[in-house]
């Protein structure tokens, strides 16, 4: 386990250093300052906005600002389904994929439309290479555009004062992409192909002994789904297949990848409110969430699996192996590299995995489960993340505000009805939708015929199924068959409930928070920088999820967990 | 401060027998589900308890789905934590209901002389005092009970409103000014006055204080409508997480092979332990008790949203006089010119003053003759003759005979000094700037030609209230002291009392930008006032206290009334804001915090037959199934009782930085609340084991 720590432990320090300079870096793009980019991709902005006729300073109202965001990302579904159901013409497609089923082409077009990465089918037996470059890769992209917009959206919304609108969404979502997303997955698709990721239009190749190997652009569409965390693998197999993560080091890149920008929006945050100690309190009730839960995951899965204990296994760290429980993992990662990756992709609604979850100890499996279901929050999704946090921090400042004498506030900002309403809806959602969905789920035989295991675990790969799909994280526990009819529409709605269900609210509260006066800091006014507001905010993330979770996850993994025990009484 | 002696009057306990036989008779007909309504997480519980008293009755008939007495007990103590919630609502109720019945004996329908003119002289006529209108006008004579609110238009006469606020010192009422208004129900002790009616009868300000006070026109305020959507939130929440267990345990049943389907029963006692009942069914009572302390401490609040605002204040507007210092300046020295002795200025000071009877003239013969031994003596015999101040002369003295002696400000002394021939030496002149800058009043006295040397006047800053300031100031709260005076008395006085900042020479117009300038700075303001000219600044105060001397327009404009008429209470409304405030927070972390227990007492026992591991989770080894679940819920009622006390009287407000407030707060409420109900849920499960309930 020592090697599993300093690896974790090198890895927080590499993301602060990437994410220090890169928040500000936001910041300025998204304020339309100036950046060393702007001689390059200045002009090509300004391109697009004399495209749209616009002039990309026009403030828009919350309202307008949702629906565009929102018809946006309709045109996005419609897009992606479109070309799935056309795939069969001969572009860029030298295996010959024909055209996929309704259900399924639905439910891929919503899953990467709304930063998922759900995928009930196989890249490289179902799509076309077009399909995954002009699909799905444009998706990882705008999903998580959509994402830095809301937020930002968000964060002016605490700033301005008695302000009409919020900014201009098509700016923001031009913005975040040219000169975010665009550049930092360039850099991020040539490392990856410096350790052997591949870059080919080929055929697929087949070899003497009858092996077909697939082929195709995977390292530029790996690049944008860590960065976005969106975790759509390219290969079925996802970071697990040695062609997207061949090696230790492209290991460590997808990692940081996934985690660089939602660290660097803390820091975003802080600067654009005036007050970087902001930021870092978030980022650090985000990181005290993140590590508590990579610990437990690191010593369940470095433990080992008790039930091997009396076979002849060897599950014990040597020279030769990493040791602990190794079913479903790479022995190029082992169980510490692999506890860190599933920590971090649960943790920050990417979703792509480079071990199965299935395999996990219960208790290693539990903790994803868990930080996908408290609401993606700590690090969580480009953007998503960050205004997912800011719902429980405005709960958060409404308890600890009231416990103070004062009605609450946040930066200045009177937190009122209109706000508990849209944040208590934001919370209510999501929660519906897992909740219900696996209620629905179970009691449909159809849908547990899909469960490759009986018991505790079977409503385990269920309940992961819905929480993953609603909260936006896309990966999949495992061993379950969700490529039929009721998990493609099910699964799919669940994923718009979980993405506009939390994004209109968002919009609303930045709506009516900028149009609110400023209360100036005092002695009387909560403390939201301190490591006091920290703990408050990190109790309301945990309680929220225990309380509504609880029972559900009792008669999954904690019922499968204690029987591993043989606690019985 | 006289609300103290009213307090001491006024203070009901706070388990009055009386308001607890009332409370517990409303408690049950708070059962009404339509009363229920206006409530979501209590409204919940009330479908539970309907429901679970219709799967008792089903056991009855012998198909129920566990043992008839375990669901019997389950609904009564539902209905048992409905009760207790209705009880705490009552018991804040009716202690505003018993206050209300006290002024309402004050109420005794009178007989009226109304007049047909203005004038004192004219035809009167007897009728009831209910029968008069805006614009009658009375005629109320010594003894007379004041029959309506109305303005003096005529006469000075002494007035006992002891039945309106309490103190039985009279007061002066008199017509023009600022003390011209007079208070139906009140009782003219001395003299007369001629009262011109304000108020149609329904609408006077006993009718107003005794509907405030019986919570009848209560509505939501703002936060408490947040927070109501925050509760209901959470409890939508539970129930889905609640409702949903019972499709997972059917199909964990099935995957298990073992055990049965968790019953209806067990997950309404479910759901009613995890939503937040406890702060649910004390809201309203914070509420209501919040208004209550405002009327302990003799301030009616025209609403809640105003008490609201109090705990929101972040700049006070304090009038010096009668706040900051004491009414009035007293003599602490004098300041002899050259060749002349401090004993015979003191004693020319002294003479001067014997017949001046402000309080400044009396202060500075008790100053001459604690300090040098000068008696008073009788004017009469030195064949004195007084010289009132005036306008014109801007002075006062004495004449002796042929001594001429007068005091006043520097400049109208200099002139008298000069027309005497005499010459105002420049070290004078400098005693009195070196007065004035540390903020006290130069007096200068002379005798005929020759000036005899100042007096200083000063300004006595309370007792105590540069402490006050000081804690104030820790709260996050500004202190700005508004004064007539000077800038330079101004400032010298606000370094004194420890204020933050000040306003010299304040006119009306200026109070009132002052409150528009903090206001577009985001702050919330609070001031007192009781003149008319102060009606535009107390509309535009977030929370403004009028004084119930004050001036009927005073009253209007402002949104609270302090009966004491002390302009320190401003202090005391903040807190009391504050605590109402606190209480809410406080019991909504203890009510959340709760839950963590009761999942570990009912989870084990609904799910443990299904899957014998989870039974590990019975951390606190209770008796069975049935007396975990028996005991959580028995918990959840009975802490709403125990916490009866705390929401009436509130959460201690202590006068520290929020930081500090928080941590204690969370201390207390969110790690309490974590704990207490383990040791609470165990111990009732322990009890009913010992007395073989279950």
């Amino acid at each position: 386990m020592t090697h599993a720590w300093i690896q974790n432990i090198l890895f927080l320090v590499l993301l602060l250093a990437l994410a220090v300079p890169l928040g500000p870096f936001i910041a300025k793009v998204m304020e339309g300052e100036r950046t060393f980019l702007h001689p390059v991709l200045g002009p090509v902005e300004r391109g697009f906005y004399r495209l749209m006729g616009i002039s990309g300073e026009e403030d828009m109202g919350w309202k307008t600002y949702a629906w565009a965001i929102t018809l946006f990302n309709l045109l996005g579904i419609a897009a992606v389904f479109l070309l799935q159901k056309i795939q069969a013409v001969p572009v860029l497609n030298p295996e010959a994929m024909v055209k996929v089923p309704t259900d399924l082409a639905f439910n891929t077009a919503v899953s990467f439309t709304t930063n998922t990465n759900w995928q009930a089918y196989g890249g490289e037996t179902t799509l076309s290479y077009l399909t995954q470059m002009l699909g799905l890769t444009v998706q990882n992209f705008l999903s998580a555009a959509t994402g830095i917009a809301v937020l930002v959206a968000l964060i002016r919304g605490l700033v301005r004062r008695t302000a009409d609108g919020i900014g201009n969404a098509w700016a923001d979502l031009i913005r975040s992409t040219l000169y975010v997303l665009l550049p930092l997955s360039l850099v991020i698709a040539l490392l990856l192909v410096s350790q052997g990721a591949i870059q080919n239009f080929s055929a697929y190749v087949h070899t003497a002994s009858g092996q077909i190997i697939a082929m195709g652009p995977a390292a530029s569409q790996v690049a944008i789904k860590m960065l976005g965390t969106n975790g759509g693998g390219f290969f079925n197999a996802n970071s697990a297949h040695p062609f997207e993560n061949p090696t230790a080091f492209s290991n460590l890149i997808h990692m940081l990848a996934i985690f660089v920008i939602p660290t660097a929006l803390c820091l975003t945050f802080g600067r654009m409110v005036k007050d970087k100690r902001q930021g870092w309190a978030l980022l650090a009730a985000m990181t005290v969430i993140f590590v508590g839960a990579l610990a437990v995951t690191t010593w369940a899965e470095a433990k080992g699996n008790p039930g091997l204990k009396a076979l002849p296994v060897d599950q014990v760290v040597s020279v030769q192996q990493g040791g602990g429980n190794m079913e479903g993992k790479e022995v190029r990662f082992g169980t510490g590299a692999t506890s860190l990756f599933a920590t971090i992709t649960t943790a920050a609604s990417c979703g792509a995995v480079n071990g199965q979850h299935d395999s996990f100890t219960p208790l290693g499996g539990l903790v994803p489960l868990w930080l996908i279901e408290l609401g993606e929050v700590a690090f969580g999704g480009v953007g998503s993340g960050l205004y997912g946090m800011l719902m429980f921090a405005l709960v958060g400042v409404f308890i600890g505000g009231l416990m103070v004498g004062r009605t609450p506030e946040y930066l200045g900002k009177k937190i009122e009805a209109f706000e508990m309403k849209m944040a208590s809806i934001a919370i209510l959602l999501p929660s519906a939708a897992i909740l219900l969905g696996t209620a629905v789920a179970v009691l449909l035989p159809v849908a547990t015929a899909s469960v490759s295991n009986p018991g505790p675990h079977g409503f385990t790969q269920i309940l992961y199924a819905f929480s993953s799909a609603t909260q936006n994280n896309g990966s999949a526990f495992g061993g379950l068959s969700a490529n039929i009819p009721f998990y493609n529409y099910g699964l799919a709605l669940a994923m718009i409930v979980g993405r506009f269900g939390v994004i209109f609210p968002v919009l609303a509260i930045a709506g009516s928070l900028g149009s609110k006066k400023a209360t100036p800091e005092s002695l009387g006014t909560l403390p939201t920088h301190t490591p006091l507001f920290v703990g408050v905010l990190v109790s309301v993330v945990l309680l929220v999820g225990a309380l509504t979770y609880l029972p559900a996850l009792a008669l999954g993994p904690i019922a499968e967990q204690l029987s591993l025990r043989g606690v019985t009484r | 401060m006289t609300s103290h002696s009213r307090q001491d009057i006024q203070a009901r306990p706070l388990f009055e027998p009386s308001i607890v036989r009332r409370a517990v008779g409303d408690a049950f007909r708070k059962l009404n589900p339509l009363h229920q309504l206006r409530n979501p997480v209590m409204f919940t519980v009330w479908v539970c308890s309907a429901a679970t008293t219709g799967l008792w009755l089903q056991a009855l008939g012998g198909h129920g789905e566990a043992r008839p007495t375990f669901i019997l007990a389950i609904a009564l103590w539902l209905w048992f934590t409905l009760l207790f919630a209705n009880f705490a609502e009552a018991m804040a109720e009716g202690r505003g209901k018993a206050q209300a019945d006290s002024l309402r004996k004050s109420r005794k329908d009178v007989q009226a002389k109304k007049l047909k003119g203005t004038e004192k002289k004219g035809p009167t006529e007897l009728v009831a005092a209910s029968s008069l209108r805006m614009g009658d006008i009375v005629l109320v004579e010594a003894g007379d009970q004041i029959p309506g609110d109305g303005e003096v238009i005529d006469g000075v006469a002494s007035v006992n409103e002891s039945a309106i606020t309490g103190e039985s010192a009279p007061v002066i009422r008199e017509s023009g000014g600022d003390r011209s208004a007079v208070t139906g129900g009140t009782v003219v002790l001395s003299d007369w006055l001629v009262v011109s009616i304000t108020t149609n009868p329904g609408e006077t300000f006993l009718d107003r204080m005794i509907a405030m006070v019986e919570g009848a026109k209560r509505q939501k305020t703002p936060n408490e409508i947040a927070l109501d959507i925050l509760l209901a939130g959470l409890t939508i929440v539970f129930l889905l997480a609640t409702a949903t267990l019972l499709p997972y345990s059917i199909f964990s049943v099935k995957a298990a092979g073992q055990g049965a389907p968790v019953t209806l029963t067990v997950l309404v006692a479910l759901l009613v332990c995890l939503i937040p009942t406890t702060i649910g069914g004390l809201l309203s009572a914070i509420g209501i008790a919040g208004m209550d302390r405002m009327i302990q401490a003799n301030v009616i609040a025209t609403s809640g949203r105003a008490v609201e605002a109090a705990g929101d204040v972040d700049v006070l507007l304090l009038d010096k006089t009668g706040t900051i210092t004491l009414g009035n300046r007293e003599a602490v020295a004098f300041v002899p010119a050259d060749g002349v002795t401090v004993e015979a200025l003191a004693d020319a000071a002294q003479l001067s003053s014997l017949a001046d009877e402000t309080p400044e003239g009396r202060s500075i013969v008790v100053l001459a003759k604690e300090k040098y031994g000068l008696r008073e003596r009788d004017l009469h015999a030195l064949d004195a003759h007084f010289v009132p101040f005036t306008a014109q002369t801007r002075m006062s003295g004495v004449n002796l005979g042929t001594r001429e002696i007068r005091k006043g400000a520097a400049s109208s002394i200099e002139t008298f000094v000069e027309s005497k021939g005499g010459r105002f030496p420049k070290e004078l002149r400098e005693a009195v700037d070196a007065i004035s800058k540390a903020g006290g009043t130069p007096l200068v006295v002379a005798e005929g030609a020759h000036p005899l040397g100042v007096i200083h006047l000063k300004d006595i800053v309370k007792g105590g209230i540069k402490e006050r300031f000081a804690e104030l100031r820790s709260m996050g709260i500004k202190t700005v002291m508004i004064t007539g005076d000077n800038p330079l008395t101004a400032a010298a006085i606000a370094a004194e009392a420890g204020v933050d900042d000040f306003l010299a020479q304040a006119t009306p117009e200026d109070k009132l930008k002052l409150i528009r300038e903090y206001q577009a700075g985001g702050r919330l303001v609070a001031m007192t006032g009781d003149g008319t000219n102060d009606a535009p600044a107390l509309a535009q105060a977030d929370v403004a206290v009028a004084m119930n001397s004050g001036t009927q327009a005073a009253k209007e404009a402002g949104n609270m009334v302090d009966l004491d008429s002390n302009p320190t209470k401003l202090i005391e409304i903040v807190e009391i804001g504050k605590q109402l405030l606190m209480t809410r927070g406080s019991l909504t972390t203890f009510s959340i915090s709760n839950d963590v227990a009761k999942y570990f007492a009912i989870l084990p026992a609904a799910f443990a037959a299904t899957y014998p591991a989870l039974g590990a989770l019975n951390i606190m080894g209770l008796h069975s199934p049935e007396s975990a679940i028996l005991s959580a819920v028995i918990f959840n009622a009975l802490i709403i009782v125990v916490l009866i006390p705390l929401a009436l009287r509130g959460v201690k407000y202590r006068a520290v930085g929020a930081a500090q407030l928080l941590k204690r707060n969370l201390l207390i409420y969110g790690l309490g609340g974590l704990v207490v109900p383990f040791a609470g849920i165990k111990a009732i499960d322990w009890l009913l084991v010992a007395t073989h309930l279950i």
